[in-house]
Formats: C-alpha cells, sequence, structure tokens
C-alpha cells in the first residue's frame, strides 16, 4: 500500500508540471479561441532566458534574475498580440493558430541565436534530497515546484474569480462583443492573458528546466499537455488542472503496475490512451463546456 | 414645450455598404436626452446596424456621429465609446454565460471603475473599497429590476425573459448617458413584456436616462416612446412623436403594403 502511495504521489508531482502547461493553454484558449502552439516555445524561451541572466550572459542574484525573466515574457506577450494577432482579429481560429506556429518556431529560433543550441543545467540552488515520510520517499526538489505550482494556480483560481480584473478577462473569454459594449478594450485583456500565460510559461519552464536541463526538447513538453486538455476540456480551467494530476498519476500508475505485462514504457503513450477513453464518453471532456448549436 | 433641446446624440448621413447592399442610406437621426426614442421599421430596415453604428461595432462609410456636441472621430474604438457613456443590450443576448447574473452587472460597471486594469493589483485596499462602493450601485439596480432572488444563478441557467433583464441591469449598471436597446422584448409573452415596459418607462422617468430602443410590437412603441424614427430598406421613412407617425402615409405602406405591390 505505502509502495502504491508513492507511486501515486511521484505521478501526481509530474501532474502538476502537466497542469501548468495545459493551464497556459486553456488561459489563452479561454480569452481568445487561440490554440497557442507556442505554449511550450514560451515555456521553453522562459528557461532560456532565465539561464541567460543568471549564468549565461549576467550574474544577476537569482530573484532579479527571475524578474527579468517575466519581463522578457512581458515583451513578448505585447509584441505577439499587437504585432502577430492585432491585424488577425476577427479571422477565422484556424489562422491564428498558424500565426501562433509561427511565432512558436520564431521563440525558438530566437532562442537559439541568442543562448545557443547545447543543453544546460539550471540550477536554482534547490535541495535536491530524498525524505522519508511514513514509510514513502519524497523529493524535496518535486515538493518544492509541486507547491509553486499550487501557489501559483490558487493566485489565478482567485484571480479570475475575485478581482475585476480576472472578471474583464473571463467576460471578454465569454463574448467579445459584450465584452467591448461594457468597455472592456479587448486587446488590453488579451495582451494580460498573454502575460499572465507567460508568467505560468515561466514557472513551468523553469521547473521541467531545473529537472531536466534546459534543452531544445523542452518545448515538446507541451505535447505531453495535449491529453490533459483533452481529459479536462481545453475551456475549463479547474478542469486541466484536475486533469493534469490525473495524467500525471495514471501514466506513472500504469507504467508501474500494468507496465511489467507489456514489457514496460507506456509511460509515454498511456496519457494518451486515457484521453481516447475520455474522448469516447466526454467528447467535450470532463469539464469542457457541452457545444450544442440550434440548426 | 416649442423650445428644441440640444440633442445629445446626432447621426448625419450615415451611410454604410455591406457587399454591394446599402444597409444605410443617408440616415440623420437625433436624439434628445431625457425622452425615449424608438427605432422601427421591417425586418431588414438597418435597425440593428443603425445600433451598432452609434456604439461603434460598424464604421460608417459616409456621415458623421456627433455625441454631446463633439464630432467623434472616425476610428474610435467600441470601448471607449462605452467608456463615454453609451450601453446597450443585444437582440440575441449576448450575457457572459460563465458568471453569475451579479458577476455580469458587476462587469457592466467596468467603465465606472477607477483602479487600472493593470495597477489593480498593486493597490489592493482601495480596489477592495472600491468593489465595495460599486457593488452598493449594483445592489439598487437590482433591486429595481426585482431580480434579487437570482443574483448569484449562472447566468447561463437563467430563463430567457430573466436573461433580458440581466441584460438590461448590466447595460444600467454603467450608469449611461445613452442607453441603447435591441429588440428588450423580444420572444417574452405579454406579462414579461409589460414588465420590461414598465422597467424602461421608470428608467427614463424616475432615473432620468435617456433611451433609444428597437421595438417590433407597435402597442408598447406607441404607449412609452416620446418619439419614432421609422427606417424601411436603410433609408429613413419618417421621424416624429407616436402620433404623427401613425398617420404617415409613407409608414403605413411600409408596414401594410399597398395595392398593386
Amino acid at each position: 500500500m505505502t509502495f502504491f502511495i508513492e507511486v501515486l504521489f511521484t505521478g501526481l508531482m509530474v501532474g502538476i508540471m502537466y497542469s501548468l502547461v495545459a493551464l497556459g493553454f486553456a488561459l489563452i484558449f479561454k480569452a481568445s479561441e487561440v490554440f497557442n502552439m507556442a505554449q511550450g516555445a514560451m515555456s521553453l524561451f522562459a528557461a532560456l532566458a532565465l539561464y541567460g541572466f543568471l549564468e549565461q550572459y549576467l550574474h544577476l542574484p537569482l530573484w532579479l534574475a527571475l524578474l527579468c525573466t517575466v519581463g522578457a515574457m512581458v515583451i513578448w506577450a505585447y509584441a505577439i498580440v499587437f504585432v502577430v494577432l492585432k491585424p488577425l482579429v476577427n479571422r477565422p481560429p484556424l489562422m491564428l493558430f498558424m500565426a501562433t506556429f509561427g511565432v512558436a518556431y520564431l521563440m525558438e529560433g530566437i532562442g537559439q541565436s541568442i543562448y545557443g543550441t547545447q543543453a544546460k543545467g539550471l540550477n536554482l540552488g534547490i535541495p535536491d534530497e530524498t525524505y522519508e515520510v511514513a514509510g514513502i520517499f519524497i523529493s524535496s526538489f518535486d515538493l518544492f515546484f509541486a507547491v509553486v505550482a499550487a501557489l501559483l494556480v490558487f493566485g489565478l483560481v482567485w484571480f479570475f474569480q475575485k478581482t475585476r480584473n480576472g472578471r474583464a478577462l473571463r467576460a471578454v473569454s465569454d463574448d467579445h462583443e459584450a465584452a467591448l459594449s461594457v468597455g472592456i478594450p479587448l486587446l488590453k485583456a488579451w495582451t494580460l492573458t498573454w502575460i499572465i500565460a507567460g508568467v505560468v510559461a515561466t514557472v513551468a519552464g523553469v521547473a521541467w528546466g531545473t529537472r531536466l536541463g534546459v534543452q531544445f526538447s523542452l518545448s515538446f513538453i507541451a505535447l505531453k499537455s495535449l491529453p490533459v486538455l483533452i481529459i479536462g476540456g481545453i475551456d475549463s480551467i479547474p478542469g486541466v488542472i484536475i486533469a493534469g494530476l490525473i495524467v500525471g498519476a495514471g501514466e506513472n500508475l500504469g507504467e508501474v503496475f500494468l507496465g511489467p505485462y507489456v514489457g514496460g514504457g507506456i509511460q509515454t503513450f498511456f496519457p494518451y490512451l486515457m484521453a481516447l477513453l475520455v474522448l469516447y464518453f466526454k467528447p467535450y471532456g470532463l469539464f469542457g463546456k457541452e457545444i450544442i448549436e440550434r440548426v | 414645450m416649442n423650445e428644441k433641446p440640444e440633442p445629445i446624440l446626432r447621426a448625419e448621413n450615415i451611410t454604410i455598404t455591406f457587399g454591394g447592399l446599402k444597409a444605410l442610406d443617408s440616415v440623420s437621426l437625433e436624439i434628445n436626452p431625457g425622452e425615449i426614442t424608438a427605432i422601427i421599421g421591417p425586418n431588414g430596415a438597418g435597425k440593428t446596424t443603425m445600433l451598432n453604428v452609434i456604439n461603434g461595432f460598424y464604421k460608417p462609410d459616409q456621415g458623421r456621429i456627433i455625441f454631446e456636441g463633439k464630432e467623434r472621430p472616425k476610428h474610435m474604438k467600441p470601448n471607449v465609446i462605452a467608456a463615454q457613456g453609451i450601453a446597450r443590450t443585444f437582440q440575441n443576448l449576448a450575457l457572459f454565460t460563465g458568471m453569475s447574473a451579479l458577476g455580469n452587472i458587476m462587469v457592466g460597471r467596468t467603465m465606472k471603475m477607477r483602479a487600472n486594469i493593470f495597477s489593480q493589483a498593486l493597490y489592493w485596499g482601495f480596489s477592495q473599497k472600491e468593489e465595495i462602493e460599486h457593488r452598493k450601485v449594483v445592489e439598487r439596480i437590482i433591486d429595481f429590476l426585482q431580480i434579487e432572488n437570482i443574483r448569484r444563478t449562472p447566468a447561463s441557467m437563467l430563463p430567457y425573459g430573466l436573461r433580458k433583464r440581466v441584460e438590461l441591469a448590466r447595460a444600467l449598471a454603467a450608469e449611461p448617458k445613452l442607453l441603447l436597446l435591441d429588440e428588450p422584448m423580444a420572444g417574452m409573452n405579454l406579462e414579461e413584456k409589460e414588465d420590461i415596459a414598465r422597467f424602461v418607462l421608470d428608467a427614463n422617468e424616475e432615473l432620468g436616462y435617456t433611451i433609444a430602443l428597437i421595438e417590433h410590437d407597435m402597442g408598447v412603441v406607441m404607449d412609452i416612446c416620446d418619439r419614432i424614427v421609422v427606417l424601411d430598406f436603410g433609408k429613413k421613412i419618417a421621424d416624429g412623436t407616436p402620433d404623427e407617425v401613425k398617420a404617415n402615409p409613407e409608414v403605413i405602406k411600409a408596414y401594410l403594403g399597398t395595392a398593386g405591390e
């Protein structure tokens, strides 16, 4: 039983990371109905930028480097909204989707030319020790990022539910025209959404970067969050958070308990299998809004 | 009575074309402060287009809008126009379905809140106090429209008639100088219509709002409106008091058709 709990726990820790990346997708999708293919690249760029500020170019203290990284993501948010999205307002979502592809490549390219292509170790000085609590082994490193992610998620929920700006962003995501008619500036709201997505990407990128090293495959963690989005329903913020946990726990439990029967290595595709299953029964995800169109 | 008040909004020679279709053809109209002005006309006459021009969703090809004596720059954004004091409701309802009725109405006060969209997080104490102030105003509106018991209900769960009322509440929450209502009584039964008609009338007489509305129910329009503008195929065919409009042969022709057509 302790073994089961341990496996579950490790899975949940990873799951929080998935939630984070998926959260970035969901935020932007809700606000502007854009499926943002650049979310992974944003995480990568944030991790690269932090490395640059911390070790490669400037040797800033950690807090300042983090602040500068967020600053860089804010600049990206403005650039994306005003240079890429603004001319495409009122175009079909597919066009915006393709535009974010371009943004993803642009970000990776700029990242490569500034910071080089080799993998980098990102060390934030977070202790990596293993504690034993009631017979369960917990990595302090995992725990640290789990707490940070949880705080971020609670912060976002609070922001969207309780503050006026959060309400304004939700209004924009519900109905663009109505939001305009009550005086909410659309571009500002979008920019704010992209900034928030940038901050979320920073946390995700730094967390994954310290765990796996800052490398270009980081932008593929975005693919890992696709099953999360499918299971949670892309337009539901609590949905993707819970789905991230389900996927993290599911793939770890699947690997450990089902893996041996089929020769192991099922971790990579197990989430997609789960997503397929959910699609079969709940085509809009577990928490997604069902779209019923009248004919 | 004969003294002509300065109109709060004047539209001059508004022309707007969609593809080859002239949705509005050199239409001029005036909305006087403190009055209820109705825009009526058969389907496709350009009524909603006119409203969309007034609140800035559409930019007219020709013509100008003068609001409170100042000409509006050509490319003013709808959210800026909302900030100047023009609020509206929509023909097909545009509530924020993910929020409660209260949430919707609070969003309506966006323009009245001073804390800037970016600075808000920094002045937590200030915006908290501000929030409470605005909540009081919103509660008065909720009271006025008698929707106290559905405050916390998600907008998506409300029946149609109440959604319309919440949308009206959201527009009133902005305390607009000019309130545009696009078919506020569409799809309602007689009782609901009478309710809304009374709210509109009270908003005008008791709260002093200037209102322009589109409505198909002639009985209601004749009863509550001070002035009526009649559109047909994008052209203005009549403009005047209910009695004048009722007697206008052009209007009768547009509504009933004439022999030989």
